[in-house]
């Protein structure tokens, strides 16, 4: 009897330290900061939502929801912007980068990597790729935009090629960072085997290397996607757009019919906000594992 | 067989050069050669078009003098400082909250990190928006005289908008850094310290602090970085106004030397730049370091 009443309190201990497992004031603050995050969207919605004549001077013209949901601002601001084709310029640059990101920067960090032990060039060589990382791109910029345009690539080409080389420093450090914890053996043992250290990469260096292919193209797509300096210098004049570099362009357009701009604010951040919903997990993991390491 | 493996080893050297050879001349090409070139230029009175003669050190001593680039090494010094400061106390009260045993973790983390992934310039426009219209109105109807008209309009408080704005985004990217940093401290250390009864400000302050001094660091010298070079921002909120108080050294650089004809003058400026980013990076890299090894 008196056991089962020991048993009994126990279990209601346990319960009631799992009810107390929960930190409440701490969550209810983080819930209420999330006004923070969220306000700014909200106010984007709701306006993009809106007509002009519902624009009061009060502050429900700016915060209230609208009389009636239209998309009427959102068809309005794809055609002034172009958004398709500023879209598509975004999407093909980014792809095209990340891609060249995973090839070229990881095969660099697998030579150069692997080079580093018994090398004093190679030692340098990585050094001095990697300082590249202080280099500010106002310093750049200027003599840049000469070279681009007397090479012909003052387009999107062009804009690719630079992304690649501005995203090299901190790449390299990643792969080479991730092939320090990777031994030698496999590769030996496909040496043994009779193959090729081309073939060698390939077939097993670079499937070994899925993680930081993963982040590599995180970083990677992040910056490119959200870039604006780049294609502003690079490509102005040529009426080509990235979707941010369609926002500014079209400042002057929207002039004051805020509905319109707003409209189109959301669709150039639609894009990556839906690729945050989906790949939040590898995102995270990303960031952090490219500040940390 | 030892022939045939330094013939191995000797086909992996030359594959490695034929990788490495193109990648670092690629790299050459577009960081090394135009940075030489900036550097050349910056001896030059070039406009950015047109013929252009050598001025020597002219460039250089002018800088020194000249009141624009002054104001916008002050306005950019002030921004980033306060910026960081900002930014890693919000940013790490933030990263205790959402690593300590709260509902919805995985939910409040991915909200509060959204920021970091929108582009600053969109951004900048909603903000402007907030800045400009909605903020001034709540303040009237609040009786707030001194935010009743827009804060980018004026010259004392629109710096104050860009910090607001720069915070909002470098925020969730540093409390990420943080939250992993603090999930690097072993709970028998918090069960040790809870033994000797430490609690609250004495337990972070002597146990979670000195743990987590790398991602206090690493946050540092990435935050300090990212605002010196605040471009975005500037272009969506005052394009550098109202009268050039809010002119950060990137934006001065894009401006002038782009557009204004000074494309000699602000190759020099951009040099003094670099030299100024490489000289605190390396200055906060060696401070964190040495507070690294006393531990």
């Amino acid at each position: 009897m008196t056991q089962t009443t020991a048993m009994a309190r126990t279990a209601a201990a346990a319960r009631k330290r799992d009810k107390t497992h929960y930190n409440w004031p701490i969550t209810i603050l983080l819930i209420v900061g999330c006004v923070t995050i969220f306000f700014p969207l909200y106010m984007a919605v709701v306006i993009a939502f809106k007509q002009p004549s519902e624009m009061t001077n009060d502050i429900a013209g700016a915060l209230a929801l609208p009389t009636h949901w239209s998309l009427s601002n959102f068809a309005e601001a794809m055609r002034v912007t172009d958004f398709w084709h500023s879209l598509g310029n975004s999407f093909l640059i980014t792809a095209v980068t990340v891609v060249l990101a995973i090839v070229l920067h990881g095969l660099a960090g697998y030579a150069i990597g692997r080079s580093m032990k018994s090398s004093k060039v190679y030692n340098f060589l990585y050094l001095y790729i990697v300082s590249g990382m202080f280099v500010p791109f106002a310093i750049l910029m200027m003599p840049l935009v000469k070279q681009t345009a007397q090479m012909g690539i003052a387009n999107r080409i062009g804009v690719i090629v630079l992304y690649t080389v501005f995203y090299m420093p901190l790449n390299l450090m990643l792969y080479k960072g991730y092939l320090t914890n990777i031994p030698l053996a496999l590769e030996e043992a496909a040496r043994v085997d009779g193959a090729t250290t081309w073939k060698t990469y390939w077939s097993i260096v670079f499937p070994i290397m899925k993680p930081m292919h993963a982040t590599v193209a995180v970083l990677t797509a992040m910056s490119t996607w959200n870039d604006v300096m780049t294609p502003l210098v690079i490509m102005s004049g040529t009426g080509v757009n990235t979707l941010p570099l369609a926002q500014l362009n079209f400042q002057t357009e929207f002039g004051t019919n805020y509905n319109l701009a707003f409209a189109s604010y959301l669709l150039a951040l639609i894009p990556i906000l839906i690729f945050y919903l989906f790949c939040q997990k590898q995102i995270l993991n990303g960031v952090v594992n490219g500040a940390v390491k | 067989m030892k022939g045939k493996s330094s013939k191995g080893a000797q086909e992996r050297k030359l594959t490695f050069l034929i990788i490495t050879i193109p990648v670092v001349a690629l790299f050459f090409c577009f960081n090394t050669l135009p940075l030489i070139r900036g550097f050349i230029y910056s001896f030059t009175n070039f406009k950015g078009y047109g013929s252009y003669d050598w001025v020597g050190l002219r460039n250089y001593r002018d800088l020194i003098g000249d009141s624009r680039v002054g104001n916008s090494y002050l306005f950019t010094f002030k921004y980033a400082l306060v910026g960081t400061i900002l930014t890693n106390v919000i940013s790490l009260v933030l990263a205790l909250g959402l690593n300590s045993k709260i509902r919805a973790k995985s939910a409040l983390r991915g909200i509060y990190f959204i920021p970091n992934v929108l582009g600053g310039l969109v951004i900048g426009y909603i903000f402007s928006f907030i800045f400009t219209y909605v903020l001034p109105t709540l303040a009237q109807r609040a009786g707030i005289e001194s935010l009743s008209s827009s804060m980018l309009s004026s010259t004392g408080k629109a710096w104050i908008a860009i910090v607001i704005v720069g915070c909002w985004q470098a925020i969730a990217m540093n409390t990420i850094i943080y939250i992993s940093g603090l999930q690097t401290v072993p709970e028998d250390v918090y069960e040790a310290g809870s033994l000797d009864g430490v609690t609250g400000w004495k337990k972070f302050r002597y146990l979670t602090f000195p743990l987590i001094i790398p991602f206090f660091s690493i946050n540092m010298v990435l935050c300090m970085k990212n605002f010196l070079m605040v471009f975005d921002q500037i272009m969506a909120l005052t394009k550098g106004g109202p009268s050039q108080s809010t002119e950060s050294i990137s934006y001065l650089i894009y401006n002038n030397g782009m557009s204004g004809g000074q494309f000699g003058f602000q190759s020099a400026n951009a040099f003094v730049f670099f030299v100024v980013i490489v000289a605190i990076s390396v200055f906060q890299m060696t401070v964190t370091n040495r507070k690294e090894e006393q531990l």
